[in-house]
């Protein structure tokens, strides 16, 4: 068996979900091969060859790459596939784009945000906001797979793979990247941080958020917000958690204004210790909580930061 | 230009699924069904491109057993034009899916194609992106703006970073992501005018696709669950509990 793992990054560096992909990879199969394909990418695939347990690193090191375009990496990918029996990436917003038109083009099936690997071919994935798990078994000779980041610890740093260039050069000519507006912040990564405090519709406006980025800020701690929060527009989608938002699992969620809709607790509910702030005892949310106040958000928020 | 549009027939969205005891599925049985939630922000978009004279026809396409027409019938009284329902009782997983909807985008030659970017039963997030590789079309997933330019399309997608701005090539496949729009409701004239609407009904045979399994689902189990803790009576106690006896802060 061998295994392609597409690496998530930024040209410079590699993106964690990277490291999160490996270990499902290593879990498979030993012989882990991981591509990088972007434009000036050459710093990013010296950081992949250094992930523990990575045999080698394929470069593909083109203008077309420069922003992962799907229709540009599914062709490049196809084209790497002979001989792999499983293909991964992240089920980021860029893995969950491109993998499926992978899957298609080898005329097999994509199996989604795996979060567990039994065996070979043999996955569980969450289905219904996961309330739900499925036990699900590939029947395709090449298996495309997400992987649920949150479900698999980083591999480490200690490895020492080779690296190989890549000459193909996918362009469909399809699509062009016009721009990002990303938000640029001091906090850790969303999905990344220990500690992640949340606002929901309680908040009441955009404003308010400030009260929990001075906690973030003592606790180094992320700030997310549930999908009421972001429809009311009080702050921007990529803080979104939930089913269809990001998936988290810190080790300290907060949860502050927040009823706790089915949606928003798929993204949230396997952080390891949860608090609920909620003036409402009856909030869902005090049903998954490790520890609730019932209180008035407005006092307990600027409380708690007082207090750290 | 035509508008294709896809609806799948999902458990409702207020609706807590339940594992069946033999652990072989989840209890769909007297379980109330819905429109997918990404699929109506679909219907939405298509009907706007069509009131804002940038499509002249809407057409409502579901994959799935005869009652996927009721959520044909839902599209249709919220402004499609006319519904195609591809029959099939079978277990479709996304790429049958997507080889259907191919196979009626070669057939009605429409210039945008929009889907939901998943469906809330099954989470796959595939279909689009399949249906993009499958026709050659370009793709725009995840799509919070779309603006329809003669022959392109720009369209603004919801990424992990933020927002990212791509300029597609027409035609186009985009999938909904929530901020796209607000879907309306029905009204009850249109809801009465949506019976006389033309839905046509076709199988996976008539349009020469077989349905081939790629996985098997082998069980369907609870997640762990998680118990309720304790309530704590003020912030002091909160933060005592989350360093001393939680330890994570």
């Amino acid at each position: 068996m061998s295994i392609l793992v597409i690496a998530e990054h930024d040209n410079d560096s590699i993106k964690s979900s990277t490291l999160n992909t490996v270990t499902a990879a290593l879990a498979i199969a030993d012989d882990v091969t991981v591509l990088v394909a972007g434009s000036n990418c050459q710093s990013a695939a010296q950081s992949a060859a250094k992930i523990s347990g990575v045999s080698k690193v394929l470069v593909a090191d083109n203008p077309a790459y420069a922003n992962q375009l799907a229709e540009n990496m599914r062709g490049l990918i196809v084209e790497l596939a002979e001989g792999k029996s499983h293909i991964l990436a992240p089920a980021t917003t860029s893995g969950k784009n491109i993998m499926p038109g992978v899957a298609a083009l080898l005329d097999v099936g994509q199996i989604s945000e795996i979060i567990k690997v039994e065996s070979a071919d043999v996955f569980e994935r969450p289905i219904y906001a996961g309330n739900a798990v499925a036990k699900v078994q590939s029947l395709d000779t090449i298996k495309v797979i997400t992987v649920r980041t949150t479900a698999f610890e980083e591999a480490g740093d200690t490895g020492s793979a080779s690296i190989e260039q890549v000459a193909a050069v996918c362009d469909a000519g399809k699509s062009t990247f016009i721009g990002e507006a990303v938000v640029v912040s001091e906090r850790p990564e969303l999905t990344a941080a220990k500690i992640v405090i949340s606002g929901g519709r309680g908040m009441g406006n955009g404003e308010n958020f400030s009260l929990l980025e001075a906690v973030a800020d003592k606790l180094g701690a992320a700030v997310g917000a549930s999908r009421a929060a972001v429809d009311a527009g009080f702050v921007s989608n990529d803080m979104q958690v939930g089913q269809t938002g990001k998936i988290v699992a810190p080790d300290l969620y907060i949860a502050v204004g927040i009823s706790g809709a089915i949606q928003h607790l798929a993204g949230m509910k396997d952080s390891k210790v949860i608090v609920a702030i909620n003036k409402d005892e009856e909030a869902p949310i005090f049903s998954i909580a490790d520890y609730g106040l019932v209180a008035d958000l407005f006092e307990a928020v600027p409380e708690l930061e007082a207090s750290l | 230009m035509k508008v294709l549009v896809t609806v799948k027939r999902v458990i409702d969205y207020n609706v807590k699924v339940r594992v069946k005891a033999d652990g072989s599925d989840v209890d769909l049985n007297n379980v109330k069904m819905a429109m997918n939630p990404f699929c109506e922000i679909a219907v939405e978009e298509a009907i706007r491109l069509k009131e804002s004279g940038t499509a002249t026809e809407v057409i409502a396409v579901s994959v799935g057993p005869k009652a996927c027409q009721e959520q044909l019938r839902t599209a249709l009284a919220l402004g499609a034009d006319r519904a195609i329902h591809i029959e099939s009782e079978a277990q479709l997983e996304s790429l049958n899916v997507a080889k259907l909807l191919a196979k009626v985008i070669e057939q009605e030659q429409p210039g945008v194609v929009i889907l939901g970017k998943q469906a809330i039963d099954t989470d796959n997030n595939q279909t689009g992106q399949m249906l993009s590789a499958l026709t050659g079309m370009a793709q725009g997933t995840f799509a919070s703006k779309i603006d329809i330019q003669g022959d392109k399309a720009v369209v603004i997608r919801e990424v992990d970073g933020g927002l990212q701005t791509i300029e597609l090539a027409m035609p186009i496949i985009a999938t909904t992501d929530l901020r796209l729009n607000e879907p309306r409701y029905a009204s009850l004239p249109n809801i009465m005018k949506a019976k006389r609407k033309p839905l046509e009904v076709k199988t996976p045979e008539e349009l020469g696709v077989s349905i081939k399994a790629h996985t098997k689902l082998l069980s369907v189990g609870a997640p762990a669950e998680r118990k309720a803790g304790i309530k704590v009576a003020s912030v002091a106690e909160l933060v005592d509990k989350l360093k001393n006896e939680a330890k994570v802060i």
